[in-house]
């Protein structure tokens, strides 16, 4: 494995503070001497190294641009350079902190009653406990809102009953937040604890991608819940999408990550690789035009990434910046592993490189979280106001 | 238990990097980190106070952007930091930046001084021990273990060929920390946040009356080594070579 070395051909590093330097270089030397070593075994095996969770939480990894709850109460940047630093080694890794902190202690965090805060925030904060958010169900993917999962009130509980798909930490996580129909037919979430009789959780297999996370699918059957694990704020899908919101700002950074591994991998391959007349393949204009597009693209995600930070820190950046950042950074980072791993020739294929393995996850973050098109039509909404997704 | 940590920035260990223009020192434009073994005496003192209590207080003698390995020892929990701070500051000799740490630190009252056993750039290892003898107190050196006994600390040193030391010194005392003998921590995201509100104070070096031009040894000249390949045919009956290689091994390239 060669040992990654910056990539910054902007001077990116001077648009961070001192401390967002240090947010970065702290998680870089945790995620490079525990997740580096370990991370293509976990992907061969398709394990998830959950021995790994409660010194995440230590380190302040769940939750991080949360206030309060033991969170660290980092800014958006910051938050953004963990993501980076952290799918610079695995998508599957930055999926497991992006699900635990953007889609359930977020929720949690913003619409849920103090009392729901209290009792999770700290131990999903530690990662004493999972969670996981089921909103995809198997015939609504893109479309979310014509979900069949219905949640109906019987006295002081609600009943649940549906399917939901594509899961992630769905079979490990303590709770679920669950949206559903309630009798109104209003999109609402749930806190739903993972033990209730009816509820299960069954792993999907045969994944070629995010092999180090776990998915699964949920089934509910008059699962029942005290009426209050209804989340109070969460009324309407608009909800769900703000949580989706969070978790897809942080993509954007992480998908960063994984370019810049994928980059510098092929960069220092095509260094030391000798071909035709003694040269490097770095000394041929095509490999030079492959590397020189890269670094291109990688320069400009990154500052879209930290332009959409800093705009998200003044609360000013809204779902049409973070879609154009989510699908601009996850195509990006795809394109790079993609050509990356041609660079490297018979080696691209093999796990002794990091790069196969990127680019095969990068194929589930580019469909998760709103796939790569309906990011195009969120986009081309915004700027016609006209809505193409009918 | 007061302990002050000298802490260094250096070039990172995999840097690479490029002598400067005027061939005294390298040029600026890489990265720097915390030197190895100050990580280690900063781990050292955080851990002698988790378990007996007191402050811990990082010094570091850098240009400005050293004050980022104070950040970093704020954030993995030193209580508070000095930075001794000046343009020039990393081309201080070892006794000049022990004379600027001796003049910062002339107001306060410290149990220990922790530094590492040498640094990762000029490597002289002598700055703690000059500022033991500057400030007049013991100090001892390559220090694997640290305890409290009567009337002051009880330490274990490292010498050559895998033996040790045991040795007890009064306080105040400097003790040089050597690597690998704790593990390091990371500094977690709530330290980095609350390390925003810890003091760190900047003193300036001029004003303590510190420049290099106070340095007693000076670089002649810094060059990347060259690589010189020789081979040499040792002839004659195998039992004479075998004799000569093992006198050679032994007395020239001094690696048996
Ligand atoms: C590894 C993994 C983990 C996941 N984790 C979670 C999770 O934790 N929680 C959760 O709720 N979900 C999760 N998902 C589900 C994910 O969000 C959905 O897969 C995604 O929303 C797409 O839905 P779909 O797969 O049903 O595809 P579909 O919606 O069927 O889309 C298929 C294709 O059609 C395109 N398409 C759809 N509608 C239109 C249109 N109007 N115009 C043009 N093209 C269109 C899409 O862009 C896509 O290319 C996960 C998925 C994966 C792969």
């Amino acid at each position: 494995m060669l040992k990654f070395r910056d990539v910054d051909f902007i001077g990116f590093a001077s648009l961070l503070s001192d401390n967002e330097r240090l947010v970065r270089d702290s998680t870089r030397q945790w995620a490079e001497a525990n997740l580096t070593p370990i991370i293509e075994g976990c992907a061969r095996e398709g394990r998830f190294p959950r021995e790994l969770v409660p010194e995440m939480g230590r380190l302040g990894l769940f939750g991080a641009n949360l206030h309060g709850y033991g969170c660290a109460g980092m800014s958006n940047v910051e938050y953004g350079l963990v993501m980076q630093e952290l799918e610079r080694v695995d998508s599957g890794i930055r999926s497991f902190v992006s699900v635990q902190s953007a889609l359930v202690m977020y929720p949690i965090f913003a619409f849920g009653s103090e009392e729901q805060k209290n009792r999770w925030l700290p131990r999903l904060q530690s990662g004493e406990a999972i969670g996981c958010f089921g909103l995809t169900e198997p015939d609504f993917g893109s479309n979310p809102g014509g979900m069949r999962t219905r949640a109906r009130r019987q006295g002081d509980e609600y009943v649940l009953n549906g399917e939901k798909m594509w899961i992630t930490s769905g079979s490990i996580a303590h709770v679920a937040v669950v949206w559903a129909k309630d009798d109104d037919n209003v999109v609402s979430g749930f806190l739903v604890e993972t033990d209730r009789p009816g509820f299960r959780a069954e792993d999907i297999h045969g994944k070629y991608s995010l092999r180090a996370s776990v998915t699964s699918s949920l089934s509910f059957h008059d699962v029942r819940i005290p009426a209050a694990n209804r989340l109070p704020g969460a009324t309407g899908l608009k909800h769900a999408l703000m949580c989706l919101n969070q978790a897809r700002y942080g993509i954007g950074w992480g998908a960063v990550g994984a370019a810049m591994q994928c980059y510098d991998t092929a960069l220092q391959y095509s260094l030391f690789r000798v071909q035709f007349g003694g040269k490097p393949l770095a000394a041929h204009q095509l490999t030079q035009e492959k590397l020189a597009g890269m670094i291109t693209e990688i320069s400009k995600a990154q500052l879209l990434a930290w332009h959409v930070g800093r705009l998200k820190d003044q609360n000013r950046a809204d779902h049409g910046h973070i879609s154009m950042l989510k699908r601009n950074n996850v195509a990006m980072a795809l394109d790079v592993a993609r050509t990356a791993r041609d660079m490297l020739g018979a080696n691209g294929i093999a796990d002794e490189y990091p790069i196969f393995r990127h680019m095969a996850n990068l194929e589930s973050v580019k469909t998760y979280e709103g796939t790569h098109d309906i990011h195009t039509l969120a986009i081309g909404e915004k700027v016609t106001g006209i809505a193409a997704f009918e | 238990m007061r302990i002050l940590v000298c802490v260094k920035q250096v070039p990172a260990k995999d840097a690479p990097i490029k002598v400067a223009g005027d061939g005294a020192w390298i040029r600026e434009d890489v990265a720097y980190e915390t030197n190895e073994p100050d990580a280690y005496a900063l781990e050292e003192a955080l851990r002698q106070r988790e378990a007996h209590g007191g402050e811990v207080v990082a010094l570091t003698v850098g240009p400005a952007r050293a004050a980022q390995v104070l950040r970093e020892a704020l954030a993995k929990g030193a209580d508070r930091a000095i930075h001794v701070a000046g343009d020039d500051a990393h081309r201080l000799d070892s006794y000049a930046a022990a004379e600027a740490i001796a003049r910062a630190i002339a107001g306060e009252k410290f149990d220990l001084i922790f530094t590492g056993l040498q640094s990762e750039d000029y490597g002289y290892g002598q700055t703690g021990v000059v500022l033991a003898e500057l400030l007049g107190i013991a100090h001892a050196t390559i220090i694997m273990q640290v305890q409290p006994a009567a009337g002051g600390v009880r330490v274990k040193r490292e010498l050559e060929n895998g033996y040790f030391q045991y040795l007890n010194l009064p306080l105040p005392a400097v003790l040089t920390i050597q690597s690998g003998i704790n593990k390091l921590r990371y500094a977690t995201l709530m330290g980095i946040k609350q390390a925003k509100s810890k003091p760190l104070a900047t003193v300036a070096l001029a004003d303590l009356g510190v420049s290099p031009s106070l340095n007693r040894q000076s670089v002649a000249k810094l060059y990347v080594p060259v690589k010189t390949k020789k081979t040499e045919l040792l002839e004659g009956p195998a039992k004479e070579v075998a004799a000569q290689l093992a006198a050679r091994l032994k007395n020239d390239l001094r690696v048996i």
